[in-house]
C-alpha cells in the first residue's frame, strides 16, 4: 500500500535521449517499447497481407490475384502473425515491462540477454521479410513436407531460416522469465502472492524453453533435405513425411498456449481492477496455467488424425486433447465469479475482457470439435479449423493484448488515451471479429476447405460476410493506433495509479523511474486485496 | 434457405452419424457460451460500480465450485471423447467386400481406377447402396481426399497407402475437394462424386471400360518386370509365392512378423530390403523410379488377386490369371459374409469389349 514515489523527475523515457540510448539500453522497460513498435510492424505487415487474402475471397474466382500469389499472401499472413507477432506479442512487451516491477524487482535476471533477444527476433524478421520482398513463400505456415523440401519454387530455406533464428530470441525471453521469477522475487514476494500475470508467463515461458528448440531443428531438417537432399521427410529419398508433422506440431501446438496463456494473465490482472476485487480461485487459476502447459504438450497427434495415424494414437492425443480443455474452462468459470459481488466499471481494458471471454469461450468450445475424432475427420482442414484458431488467436490472444496496452497505457507512457474513442474501438474490433470469422464456422462445415484461391459459387455468401466483417476489424485496429500515437503528446498525465488498480506496478510513478524501485519493495500480501479478507474455504 | 444453407447435404450412410455429432457439440457448446454471456452481464449490471470509493467483497473462492466446474466440464468431455471414438472406428474401417477403387493424387489431379479398367480423371461414379473403399497413394506431395457430402476424408501421402470408404445413399452429384495444401493449383484439384442408381451405375461401367481389369495390367506388369522369375506360383523361386499369401501375417528373417498387405506389397517392390521373409536373401533389387504410382497400384491388385486368407475387397479375379484349383472360391466366400449383391457385380464388366 505504501506509495513510494521518486522526486527527481527522472524516469526511463526521458533518462537518456537519441538512437544509441535505446539500441544499446539495457533496461527492460525500453526493451519492451523496442519489441513494441517491432511487433505492431509486424502485425501492421501481416494484417495488410490478411486484407489480401479478404478481397480476394470475395468472388469465387482468383480475380485480384492469380492462385500462385494467393499462397504466398497466405503463407506469409501465417508465418509473420505467428512467429513474428503473437508469439511474441505480450510476453516481449507487456512481460517484458512488467515482470520485473511486479516482482519487485530493477531488472530482468539477464539485462544483456534480453536486448540480446531483440535483436536475435529482428536479424530473424530480416530474414523472414527479405524473403517476402524478394518472391515470397507458398508453403503456408505449416511447411509441410514434401512440398516445402521438393516441389515448393519459393524461397523455403530462407524463410525457415527466419524462424528457426527467431526462436533464438523466444527461448532466451523465456529463460529471463524463468530465471527472474525463481531468483529475485522482493521480500515477502511469496509464490501465492504472485500477480496471475507472472504465473501465466512463467507457464509460458516453460513452454518456449521446452518447446522451440524443437522447432529449430524441425525447420532446420526442413532446409537440410531441400538444399542438401538429404533423406529426412520426402519419401522419394527414403524420408517419412508423417515424421515431419509430428515433430512441427510439437511444438506448434503449444506454440498456441504460447500465445493464448498469456493474454490469460493480462484478463486475470484487468478483471480484478475493475472489477475492485482479488480473483475467485486464485490458486485454481495460477495452477490452470501450468496444467495448460504440461498437458499442452501431450496433444500434438490431434492434427494428425487423417494423416494415416494410427488409430489407437490417435485416441491417446483425443482423450488428451479434451483434458487440456478442462483448465481453460476453469479459468473462464472462475473470471465470471470474480465479477460476482464485485465492483464493476466498463473502461475500455474491461470491455476487451468481456470480449476475450466471451470469444474465448466459443474458440474453446469448438476446440472440443475438433478433439472429437469422429468429428475432425469432416471438419479438418476446412474453414471450421479456420474459425476455430482465429477466435483463439484473434478473439482470445489479441483482446488480451490490446486489452493489456489499454490498462498499462498510462503506467508505460505516464499518459492516458481518449477513453470514449477506445471504447468505440473496441466495439468494432467485437463486432467486426464475429462478422468475419463466425461465417467460416458454417462455411467449413459445409465443406470449404482452407487455403483455397478460388471456392465453389455456393459459398460465396459466406466469404462476403467475411469480408464486410473483416473490414470493420481493420478499422478497430486502426484507430487504437492512431489514438495511441496521439495520445503521447495530447493526452491527460495518467498519475501513479488512474484505476485505482492494486499490485506493484501501481505503486511507483507513471512512467517508472529506469531503476523502478527507490527502496526494494516488501510485500506483506497477495496481490489485489481491495477489501478485508473473508475467508470462504481456501487458504493460500 | 437455399441461398444459406446451415449444412451440407447428407449423402452417404456415415453422414447422419457424424451430424448428430456436431449437434450434441452445437447444443452443449451453445448451452455453455449462453451461460457464460448471461452470467457475465447479470453479474456486470447488477455488481456495476455505484460510490467512486466502493471496493468488491473479499471472496477467495469455493472448492465446491472448483470440483463443480472441473468435475462436470470433464464428465461432459469424455462422453464427447467416447462417442467420437466410436464414430471415428466406423468411418476408418471399411467393411469387408467393399468395392475398391484405386486413387492417384499427383499436382494437381485425381486419377481414379476401377478394379475392371474403368479410369476416370477427377470423376468418380460409385453405384447408391454398397460400400466403396478407396484405396489412396500419391505421386508427389500429400493431397487429403475431401468429400462432404459424404463426411469423410484422408490424406493422401506418397510412399504409403491410405484408405477411406463410404455407402452412398443418394444419387446426385457431389464435390471432391483436395483439402491438404499442395501447391500452385490446390483449389483447382477438385472433381465430383456421382452416385447413380445401381442399374444406371452398370450401363455406366459397360460403356467406360477397357475391358481389361486393374489386376491384368498388373499381371501383365508382373511378366514384363519380370517378377514371375523369382515368385513362381509355387514355393521353389529365389523369391516367396505370392499366392496365397494376402491377408495372412508373414514371418520376416528377424524373426519378427508383418501383415501382408497393401503397404507391405507396396514398400516390398520399392524398397525390397526393408522387410525379408524368413527364408530368404535380400536380393531383390528396388523398382523405385521404375514404375509409376499407377502401376504400383495395378501390381498391387495383381498380388491381391492371387487370393489369401481375408482379401481386402473381394476383387473379381480374372479367370485367366486363375488356373490353379483354390481360387473359386473367394468371391463367393466373401459375398456370403457381407451379403450385399455382390454376385452380380463381375458379370457386366465381359461385355465391355
Amino acid at each position: 500500500m505504501d506509495t513510494i514515489t521518486t522526486t527527481t523527475g527522472l524516469n526511463y523515457l526521458n533518462n537518456g535521449y537519441g538512437l544509441k540510448s535505446w539500441l544499446l539500453t539495457k533496461d527492460h522497460k525500453r526493451i519492451a517499447l523496442l519489441y513494441l513498435w517491432s511487433v505492431t510492424a509486424f502485425f501492421a505487415l501481416g494484417g495488410f497481407f490478411a486484407l489480401l487474402i479478404r478481397l480476394e475471397l470475395l468472388t469465387p474466382a482468383a480475380d485480384l490475384v492469380q492462385p500462385e500469389t494467393y499462397n504466398k499472401l497466405f503463407t506469409m499472413h501465417g508465418v509473420i502473425m505467428v512467429f513474428f507477432f503473437l508469439i511474441p506479442s505480450i510476453p516481449a512487451t507487456l512481460g517484458n515491462f512488467l515482470i520485473p516491477i511486479m516482482v519487485g524487482a530493477k531488472d530482468l535476471a539477464f539485462p544483456r540477454i534480453n536486448l540480446l533477444s531483440w535483436y536475435i527476433y529482428i536479424l530473424g524478421g530480416l530474414f523472414t521479410i527479405v524473403a517476402a520482398a524478394t518472391g515470397g513463400i507458398d508453403t503456408g505456415w505449416t511447411f509441410y513436407v514434401p512440398y516445402s523440401t521438393a516441389a515448393s519454387n519459393s524461397h523455403v530455406i530462407l524463410a525457415g531460416l527466419g524462424v528457426f533464428i527467431t526462436g533464438f530470441s523466444s527461448i532466451l525471453t523465456g529463460l529471463n522469465f524463468v530465471v527472474t521469477v525463481h531468483r529475485m522475487r522482493a521480500p515477502g514476494l511469496t509464490w501465492f502472492r504472485l500477480p496471475l500475470f507472472v504465473w501465466s508467463h512463467y507457464a509460458t515461458s516453460l513452454i518456449m524453453i521446452l518447446g522451440t528448440p524443437v522447432i529449430a531443428i524441425t525447420v532446420l531438417l526442413v532446409a537440410v533435405e531441400r538444399g542438401l537432399h538429404l533423406g529426412i521427410f520426402d519419401p522419394a529419398l527414403g524420408g517419412d513425411p508423417i515424421l515431419f508433422q509430428h515433430l512441427f506440431w510439437f511444438y506448434s501446438h503449444p506454440a498456441v498456449y504460447i500465445m493464448i496463456l498469456p493474454a490469460m494473465g493480462v484478463i486475470s490482472e484487468i478483471v480484478q481492477a475493475f472489477a475492485r476485487k482479488n480473483v475467485f480461485g486464485y490458486a485454481f487459476v495460477a495452477f490452470s496455467s501450468l496444467a495448460i502447459a504440461i498437458i499442452g504438450f501431450l496433444v500434438w497427434g490431434h492434427h494428425l488424425f487423417v494423416s494415416g495415424e494410427s488409430t489407437y494414437a490417435g485416441l491417446i492425443f483425443s482423450i488428451l486433447s479434451f483434458l487440456v480443455a478442462i483448465p481453460s474452462a476453469v479459468k473462464v468459470f472462475n473470471w465470471t465469479a470474480t465479477i460476482y459481488k464485485g465492483s464493476v466499471s466498463f473502461e475500455s481494458p474491461m470491455l476487451y475482457v468481456f470480449g476475450f471471454i466471451g470469444l474465448f469461450t466459443i474458440g474453446g468450445l469448438t476446440g472440443l470439435f475438433l478433439a472429437t475424432m469422429g468429428l475432425d475427420v469432416h471438419v479438418h482442414d476446412t474453414y471450421f479449423v479456420i474459425a476455430h484458431f482465429h477466435y483463439v488467436m484473434v478473439g482470445g490472444a489479441i483482446m488480451g493484448y490490446l486489452g493489456g496496452i489499454h490498462y498499462w497505457w498510462p503506467k508505460i507512457t505516464g499518459r492516458m488515451y481518449p477513453e470514449g474513442l477506445a471504447k468505440f474501438a473496441a466495439l468494432c474490433v467485437f463486432v467486426g471479429f464475429n462478422l468475419t470469422f463466425f461465417p467460416q464456422f458454417i462455411v467449413g462445415y459445409l465443406g470449404m476447405p482452407r487455403r483455397y484461391a478460388m471456392y465453389p459459387e455456393e459459398f460465396q455468401v459466406y466469404n462476403v460476410l467475411s469480408t464486410a466483417g473483416a473490414s470493420v476489424l481493420g478499422v478497430g485496429y486502426l484507430i487504437p493506433i492512431i489514438y495511441l500515437i496521439w495520445s503521447l503528446k495530447n493526452s491527460p498525465l495518467a498519475g501513479p495509479n488512474p484505476w485505482g488498480a492494486k499490485g506493484l506496478e501501481w505503486e511507483i510513478p507513471s512512467p517508472p523511474p529506469t531503476e523502478n524501485f527507490a527502496v526494494t519493495p516488501v510485500v506483506t500480501q497477495g496481490t489485489h486485496q481491495y477489501a478485508p479478507s473473508r475467508e470462504v474455504g481456501i487458504a493460500h | 434457405m437455399d441461398q444459406l444453407p446451415l449444412f451440407p447435404v447428407e449423402a452417404s450412410a456415415q453422414a447422419g452419424q457424424v451430424d448428430a455429432l456436431y449437434f450434441f457439440l452445437v447444443a452443449v457448446s451453445a448451452f455453455f457460451a449462453v451461460l457464460i454471456a448471461v452470467l457475465l452481464i447479470v453479474f456486470a449490471v447488477k455488481f456495476r460500480r455505484r460510490r467512486e470509493d466502493e471496493v468488491g467483497e473479499a471472496i477467495h473462492g469455493s472448492i465446491a465450485l472448483e470440483m463443480a466446474w472441473t468435475l462436470i466440464p470433464l464428465g461432459i468431455a469424455m462422453f464427447m471423447f467416447v462417442w467420437g471414438a466410436q464414430v471415428f472406428f466406423h468411418l476408418t474401417r471399411p467393411p469387408r467386400g467393399a468395392m475398391e477403387v484405386y486413387v492417384v493424387g499427383k499436382q494437381w489431379m485425381w486419377k481414379l481406377q476401377h478394379m475392371d479398367g474403368a479410369r476416370e480423371i477427377n470423376e468418380l461414379h460409385v453405384p447408391v447402396g454398397r460400400p466403396v473403399k478407396l484405396i489412396m497413394g500419391s505421386e508427389d506431395v500429400i493431397h487429403s481426399f475431401f468429400l462432404p457430402a459424404f463426411r469423410v476424408k484422408a490424406d493422401v501421402v506418397p510412399g504409403r497407402y491410405n484408405t477411406l470408404w463410404f455407402t452412398a445413399t443418394k444419387p446426385g452429384r457431389y464435390h471432391i475437394f483436395c483439402t491438404q495444401y499442395c501447391g500452385t493449383k490446390h483449389s483447382a484439384m477438385i472433381g465430383w462424386v456421382t452416385v447413380m442408381e445401381p442399374a444406371d451405375y452398370q450401363a455406366w461401367l459397360s460403356g467406360g471400360s477397357s475391358g481389361i481389369s486393374i489386376a491384368d495390367n498388373g499381371a501383365k506388369l508382373f511378366q514384363d518386370l519380370g517378377c514371375a522369375s523369382c515368385h513362381q506360383e509355387v514355393q521353389q523361386g529365389r523369391g516367396p509365392t505370392l499366392r496365397g499369401g494376402y491377408g495372412h501375417d508373414v514371418k520376416l528373417n528377424d524373426g519378427q512378423t508383418v501383415a501382408f498387405n497393401d503397404d507391405y506389397i507396396r514398400e516390398s517392390i520399392v524398397n525390397p530390403q526393408a522387410k525379408i521373409v524368413a527364408g530368404f536373401q535380400p536380393i531383390m533389387p528396388t523398382f523405385q523410379g521404375l514404375v509409376s504410382e499407377d502401376q504400383l497400384l495395378q501390381l498391387v491388385a495383381y498380388v491381391k488377386s492371387l487370393g489369401g486368407a481375408a482379401p481386402g475387397g473381394g476383387i473379381p479375379i480374372p479367370p485367366s490369371l486363375m488356373p490353379k484349383a483354390p481360387n473359386g472360391r473367394e468371391p463367393g466366400g466373401v459375398s456370403g459374409e457381407t451379403g450385399t449383391g455382390r454376385g452380380a457385380q463381375p458379370a457386366p464388366k465381359s461385355p465391355g469389349n
